[in-house]
């Protein structure tokens, strides 16, 4: 089954050159996290999202911070960062500080923000995200609940558990599945048979897949995605196929060096970055660089939490 | 005092709550009218408030999820789990979702939820459907468990329960749902001098002290109260041994403070549960008590419990691994004649 969608209802509510800044704040953040891992100003885990980029800047621009409720997984920085932009809280939260966004108690994989919720255990987000689109619609809030998960998440069975529900119960809930390829170190294909889309098509949820790092195209997938789940209050299953080119958590990387050079050729940034004017995307860059100084020195002068 | 079944003293409880609060949703496997649950306990709900029923499919790993998502965003969901054994599949959301939300994200955010489930056996059910797990959940830190008998006030507990911001794991005894529900009348349930604590899950501190002094404490919960009961009286008008009786409500946070003063007039504890002995509610119950109360032991604490192995079927073996009258009897008369 596929969705019976109109194109007229792709609301974009963001401009390039947003979206672009998005991305490239995201982008130089999570660089930054592993420059202060390398410097040994970071301590525990962290699982970065670079290259994955386009994906959260292109469905959180749908959504709406107030209203809107978005549950991330282990790679969540992207998405805390696109729907909240409080990238001190985060880097705070990442380096232990009393002024983390949960106090230095989760850490890199465990934030909650307002509308904001992740955690660090793939099939525990599903059925949560379940039970948060439960309440909404009981509530009548209009509220879209959007849950982000990968392909290692295809493993968990709580997955299909809650499609069933989400169909059966006509939840308002948009299932993104990031394919970035590869479960930690294992591939796609030592993990994932039969298809990903079909999975819920099974269920008689509406889908789409795309295959692309353009950010404007998947703004465009995702406004229609956001809309059918506003629209008629059932849920949405996006397969966004992607590609991280860093490694799973820091130095746990096994992949073909070509391989992973040949997706940098697709780089979103590069995507996106084409279609600016170099002094535009120059200015943006200079801006996203002074902001991240910023955000680095407010996050090491915090206090540390505990102790 | 009352005198009603127990399951229907948790069915109008279920409709007050229903009447009185608007946030309460109850959800589970089979609860819809005219079936009413698999032990009755939602009957007449459904039909009275269709939208704030759900029955399910068969997915409680995830359901624990749905629960605390709804949790999560205000509402006061009520998770049916038809038989206790059943919880086993909901250990991560219990585990890494549940009990952590709240000190995990800092205070931010609260998991309001009951889950009420039946455990214990004695009804012949087997390996899978008999069994007393309410110990799996006392190692995990931000729950409660609430495992209240037939003398305790069910009503109380079960709204206690509802209106309490920390997520509650309301344990429900099979063979209880069918007995009479026995609050004391004047400070007595029966012969027995009954006392209640203060706090939002009482326990019950049970004596024969009108008969004479009291020479071991008993401390238990839930189903195996009326059978600690039976060994009380046994051992009351068989052997001329008194004991005191503590019958906990709030397992975790573990409310130790009648049994410490109980301790202190006796001088020895037996625990009592009907789980498996290995890691079990004594063992917790021992550990604290020996810690805190040393002196005031003449004995070392012991352990009475179902043998660590499974819930046969046929109902001469269940009587086999499961403790009874007779074992509570003995240990209690073991540890009376002991001296310091």
């Amino acid at each position: 089954m596929h969705a019976d969608l109109d194109a007229n209802l792709t609301r974009p509510s963001a401009s390039l050159e947003e979206l672009y800044a998005r991305m490239r704040f995201i982008r130089r953040f999570e660089e930054t996290l592993l420059e202060l891992f390398s410097a040994g100003k970071l301590v525990g885990t962290t699982h970065t999202y670079i290259g994955q980029e386009a994906n959260a800047v292109g469905v959180i621009a749908h959504l709406d911070r107030e209203r809107d409720v978005v549950f991330s997984n282990h790679r969540c920085h992207g998405h805390y960062l696109a729907f909240t932009d409080d990238a001190v809280g985060l880097l705070a939260e990442v380096m232990g500080r009393s002024t983390g966004v949960c106090g230095g108690k989760g850490g890199s994989q465990h934030l909650c923000n307002g509308n904001f919720y992740s955690n660090g255990v793939q099939g525990s987000i599903v059925p949560v995200s379940t039970g948060i689109a439960l309440a909404e619609k009981e509530k009548a809030s209009g509220a879209v609940t959007t849950v982000f998960i990968g392909d290692g998440t295809l493993g968990q069975g709580t997955l299909y558990e809650c499609l069933n529900l989400a169909s059966l119960w006509r939840l308002p809930l948009l299932v993104v599945v990031e394919n970035n390829h590869y479960a930690q170190t294992t591939p796609f294909h030592l993990a994932v048979a039969g298809d990903v889309r079909a999975r819920a098509e099974a269920f008689g949820i509406a889908t789409d897949e795309l295959d692309t790092t353009d950010v404007e195209e998947i703004t465009a997938a995702a406004g229609r995605a956001v809309e059918h789940v506003r629209e008629t209050g059932s849920p949405f299953y996006l397969v966004l196929n992607t590609y991280r080119f860093s490694p799973h958590s820091k130095g746990d990387d096994h992949r073909d060096p070509d391989e992973i050079a040949t997706r940098r050729e697709r780089d979103p940034l590069l995507v996106a970055g084409e279609r600016l004017a170099d002094d535009v995307r120059a200015g943006l860059d200079a801006a996203c660089e002074e902001r991240l100084t910023e955000v680095v020195a407010a996050a090491e002068a915090a206090p540390e939490a505990g102790g | 005092m009352s005198g009603k079944r127990c399951v229907t003293v948790v069915n109008e409880a279920l409709v007050e709550l229903f009447e009185t609060r608007d946030d309460v949703v109850l959800l589970g496997e089979d609860v819809l009218d005219p079936y009413g649950g698999a032990f009755k306990v939602t009957q007449g709900l459904s039909e009275r408030w269709p939208d704030r029923v759900l029955t399910t499919p068969i997915s409680e790993a995830s359901l624990f999820g749905v629960a605390a998502g709804m949790a999560l965003r205000g509402q006061r969901p009520i998770l049916e789990i038809m038989f206790g054994d059943f919880i086993a599949l909901g250990f991560d959301q219990i585990v890494n979702g549940i009990g952590k939300f709240r000190e995990m994200f800092d205070e931010q955010v609260s998991v309001p939820l009951v889950v009420r489930t039946p455990m214990g056996g004695r009804r012949g059910y087997g390996p899978t459907h008999s069994q007393s797990l309410e110990k799996l959940l006392l190692g995990v830190p931000g729950i409660c468990v609430v495992a209240p008998s037939e003398c305790h006030d069910l009503r109380g507990a079960l709204i206690a329960a509802v209106e309490d911001d920390r997520p509650v794991f309301f344990i429900e005894n099979k063979l209880m749902y069918g007995r009479p529900q026995r609050r004391p009348v004047n400070g007595y349930v029966d012969e027995l001098r009954c006392v209640e604590s203060e706090g939002r899950y009482p326990a019950l501190t049970f004596s024969g002290n009108d008969f004479g002094p009291a020479s071991a404490t008993i401390v238990t919960y839930g189903g195996m109260l009326p059978i600690a009961l039976e060994a009380a009286t046994e051992l009351i008008l068989e052997h001329e041994q008194f004991c005191e009786v503590v019958a906990l409500s709030s397992l975790l946070p573990l409310e130790l403070e009648p049994v410490l003063e109980s301790v202190a007039r006796t001088g020895a504890l037996v625990t009592a549960e009907e789980g498996t002995l290995t890691a079990g509610v004594g063992a917790e119950i021992a550990a604290r008590v020996q810690e805190l109360a040393w002196d005031d032991l003449r004995a070392p604490v012991r352990r009475v419990a179902a043998r660590d192995g499974i819930v046969p079927a046929a109902r001469g073996l269940e009587d086999e691994m499961l403790p009874g009258v007779r074992d509570l009897a003995a240990a209690v008369s073991a540890l009376a004649e002991a001296r310091a």
